[in-house]
């Protein structure tokens, strides 16, 4: 298969160099050394980068995305592993319509998971409080350790914990020395999907906190619409960065084209 | 196992308070959108108890039909243009070497993951007279001046497609990684080329899956929200813009939870149509 490697090579760059294209101009006008929106860079500057935690607005935005993407994600794993476990430790067929109810959220056009909890937080009254936002972020992203988690139960050995319940082990001592320990990959994982689209998530967010909190997906539009500063640059790249880092974690940690789905030859 | 069932009731805590958490957060606030569809507007973001029909009436106008127009042909020109790179990008990609997939994978879902915000900014900086490509085509002179190509419908079927790409590959990849290889060796082993098996064998063979995988992007494409604000003009928005818009700046949240609802009831049909193809692939 000569030709299909060949053919692969061509296609695959080509690709690349399209995808990290609307990146590079992004890292290229971050280091820019005038304020103004020019590519290529005119000189070298990376002062742009220190601006984003030195500059009140932009460092409260990061530690507002920051802080809600770690209380929603451990939410949605809060949600998501006993419901996992349940399902897998009784096998009941009624639990699925749960499980489902989990999914539906991510698999809508966010629009109307954000406008179901913009009517549900003004109809009780709560619109407003920051703590709605890491609710509805948890329950909106809930369905990511859930999918994770349903894999990672799936691939253990049925006849581990049976062994451990023979020797006389009860639930909970079977779940602490035999589970745990074997799903805490994709524990991690589905808490690591979780936390990074919880940290670039706009609209639910924007809908349900929007005039009272300000996340930096949020600085970074809101910037956009009324003029251009560097800072959105090195901002958007930081980003970048860090979701580029969780997902090569998760890659290291565990079997990411099994945790996609795939069926590994 | 040897226990079918939980023994007590407290067995039973750790669905219980999962299901009535999601019951709570989710299925009542998604209860409440469909009730407020039918409030009556009271303006100032308030709304009034009183049962009408009134926002539902609204979408029976010229308004509606150029939104639905401007929403579903984005949506279709978007899962179309994506599937036409998407399908064979996959199928390259799952009979390619281990670390190459690993790396793709990060990068899509890195891509996938990115805020639009983040994204919209790359491509309209990409495409802007200042710092985008047109420098690029002015330096090897093909171009005279730089010129810029945001906003317009161009720029935002790009950025778009940009977005739903990696979504379309973590879509196929998956279902292409099952595909028994020995169907195609058998076809190679009787002379066909590599491009002629591609096209008699494993395309008709994912047909099925490509429907499902085009509807899917559309679904996907149907929620990008601050793509046409960034990439697009007034003209282009998409429902998600405008139920968004119609909730928080024109504060009429009765008329955006009407919008929703019809938005749900488009989404739910083409996944139903979905759950149709794949039932019929499996059979």
């Amino acid at each position: 298969m000569m030709t299909q490697a060949l053919v692969r090579r061509i296609f695959f760059s080509l690709l690349a160099l399209i995808m990290a294209a609307p990146l590079l101009v992004v890292l290229g006008v971050s280091i820019n050394s005038k304020k103004s929106l020019t590519f290529p860079p005119q000189g070298f500057n990376m002062g742009w980068y220190l601006d984003l935690f030195r500059m009140p607005d932009w460092s409260g935005a990061l530690l507002n995305s920051t802080i809600i993407a770690l209380f929603s994600a451990s939410f949605a794993v809060a949600i998501a592993f006993p419901l996992a476990w349940f399902n897998w430790r009784y096998r009941l067929g009624w639990v699925k319509a749960i499980l489902a109810i989990g999914l539906i959220p991510f698999l809508l056009p966010p629009v109307i998971t954000a406008m179901g909890f913009l009517s549900f937080w003004t109809q009780t009254g709560l619109y407003g409080q920051y703590w709605t936002v890491v609710v509805s972020h948890g329950i909106f992203l809930v369905s990511l350790p859930l999918v994770a988690l349903a894999l990672g139960f799936g691939s253990l050995d049925d006849s581990l914990s049976e062994a451990a319940a023979t020797m006389g082990a009860n639930n909970r001592t079977i779940l602490r020395t035999v589970i745990l320990p074997l799903v805490r990959p994709y524990v991690i994982s589905g808490f690591a999907f979780a936390f990074v689209v919880s940290l670039n998530e706009y609209l639910v967010a924007y809908m349900t906190v929007g005039p009272v909190l300000e996340t930096l997906p949020m600085k970074i539009f809101n910037s956009l619409r009324y003029g251009y500063t560097p800072v959105m640059a090195s901002a958007s790249i930081f980003f970048v960065v860090v979701t580029v880092v969780v997902f090569s974690l998760v890659a290291r940690l565990g079997d990411l084209p099994r945790l996609l789905g795939a069926h590994t030859k | 196992m040897s226990i079918a069932k939980p023994r007590s009731m407290v067995g039973y805590l750790p669905l219980a308070v999962p299901a009535a958490l999601l019951i709570l957060f989710f299925v009542v606030p998604f209860g409440s959108m469909i009730l407020v569809s039918f409030y009556k507007n009271a303006g100032g973001g308030l709304t009034e108890a009183m049962l009408t029909l009134e926002n539902y009436r609204r979408l029976i106008s010229p308004f509606f039909v150029g939104l639905l127009i401007a929403s579903f042909g984005l949506a279709l020109a978007v899962a179309a243009i994506s599937i036409l790179i998407a399908f064979p990008f996959s199928y390259l990609l799952v009979n390619a070497p281990r670390s190459t997939q690993v790396f793709w994978l990060i990068f899509l879902l890195s891509v996938l993951s990115l805020s639009e915000s983040i994204i919209g900014f790359a491509w309209s900086t990409l495409l802007s007279r200042t710092a985008g490509i047109s420098n690029l085509l002015v330096f090897a002179g093909l171009l005279d001046k730089p010129a810029s190509y945001a906003p317009g419908l161009g720029a935002l079927v790009s950025g778009v497609v940009y977005t739903a790409f990696p979504y379309a590959v973590l879509v196929l990849y998956p279902i292409l990684s099952r595909v028994d290889p020995h169907i195609e060796e058998a076809a190679r082993t009787l002379g066909t080329s590599p491009l002629r098996t591609f096209f008699i064998v494993v395309l008709p063979m994912q047909r099925n899956t490509i429907i499902t995988t085009f509807l899917m992007i559309m679904v996907f494409t149907l929620g990008t929200y601050l793509m046409p604000q960034i990439l697009g003009r007034p003209q282009h928005w998409t429902l998600s813009v405008v139920i968004s818009d119609q909730a928080l700046m024109q504060s009429n949240i009765p008329f955006a939870a009407a919008l929703a609802v019809f938005l749900v009831i488009a989404t739910m049909l083409i996944v139903a149509t979905v759950v149709l193809f794949g039932r019929k692939a499996r059979a």
